[in-house]
């Protein structure tokens, strides 16, 4: 059974994001054809035509678990006054929270996101925090309210997978009880697998589908590829060795040379 | 009154934000907030506007 994400189980270990799709109906699609259960989404400011409200019905329309983020934001006061927007806009308590902190590599900076996470935590929000896989972090994060951790498994749209297993499977191991996503740097259905074959709970990604030639296609691989990743950790795999070891019994082996 | 709406520059007739909001032909799930404080949307009524405000207008957009 996997675990509580602020008391709610997800349907699945996949939360695809909503943007950069070649189209709406072909990310409405993507969910649909997926069955992914948590959409990410975001607020920008809203046009004259009221493009949000025509995003929104058709999210609405998905019936599915919404993740409103911060993306974007650079500053504690930013982030805080975005997530209060969010929580108004979508009428949820989650918040995926991201404070970016590097240009280039979007990577989080984790001292703003700590003194942020504990803000909105008092303040009743349900706090997705998007951090590194430090694990002194991770603690912190814990401390001031977080009951979910999202580390990445490489920069935002990078799609290199999972750059440092080491430090993930360390943050499985230290934090047994807690729901981990893998947010952020997916490209392939086999990182998702990694992801999950380490134990983690989920996997969080956007450009890995909504940039692939074939979107729904590629969300519909990303769906089996957590769940079997998931089945395998599950399944209590074996141990890698360096030589063979014959599966095949030798006794009973004919005398034939 | 001249404000700053999502960014630009705005002459408007309303004195508070939610006449703004109606002004501007904003309806369905947005979000507020005036000199980059949040205003949540029961308070839009009786928040007033003056001369030089920054006002941002924001909605659900796709997100990662």
């Amino acid at each position: 059974m996997g675990k509580s994400f602020y008391g709610v189980e997800l349907p699945n270990p996949l939360m695809l994001g909503t943007a950069q799709y070649p189209s709406p109906a072909i990310l409405e699609e993507a969910f649909r054809a997926s069955g992914a259960g948590v959409a990410t989404v975001s607020l920008r400011r809203e046009g004259a035509g009221g493009a949000g409200q025509t995003f929104w019905q058709m999210i609405a329309d998905l019936d599915v678990l919404v993740l409103p983020n911060t993306a974007g934001c650079h500053t504690v006061k930013e982030a805080v006054t975005t997530a209060h927007m969010a929580r108004e806009v979508f009428d949820t308590k989650w918040i995926k929270l991201e404070l970016i902190g590097h240009t280039d590599s979007l990577q989080p900076d984790v001292f703003q996101l700590v003194e942020a996470a504990r803000i909105l935590s008092e303040d009743g929000f349900e706090v997705f925090p998007y951090t590194t896989e430090d694990l002194i972090v991770g603690e912190r994060l814990l401390e001031a309210g977080c009951e979910v951790l999202m580390p990445w498994g490489a920069p935002i749209g990078s799609g290199r997978g999972l750059n440092n297993t080491y430090a993930l499977r360390a943050m499985r191991a230290e934090f047994p009880d807690v729901p981990l996503v893998v947010d952020a740097g997916i490209g392939l259905p086999s990182h998702a697998a990694a992801a999950m074959e380490l134990g983690f709970d989920a996997v969080l990604l956007n450009t890995a589908v909504a940039k692939a030639g074939d979107p729904v296609a590629m969300a519909k691989g990303m769906m089996a590829a957590v769940e079997a990743g998931q089945m395998g950790f599950e399944a209590d795999p074996i141990e890698a060795r360096d030589m063979a070891e014959a599966s095949t019994p030798v006794i009973g082996k004919a005398f034939l040379s | 009154m001249k404000i700053v709406l999502n960014g630009e520059a705005r002459d408007v007739a309303a004195t508070d934000l939610a006449g703004l909001l109606t002004e501007c032909g904003f309806s369905g799930r947005v979000a507020t907030s005036l000199n980059e404080e949040f205003v949540p949307a029961g308070l839009r009524a009786a928040q007033t506007l003056t001369d030089g405000d920054r006002v941002e207008v924001v909605a659900p957009m796709q997100g990662g």
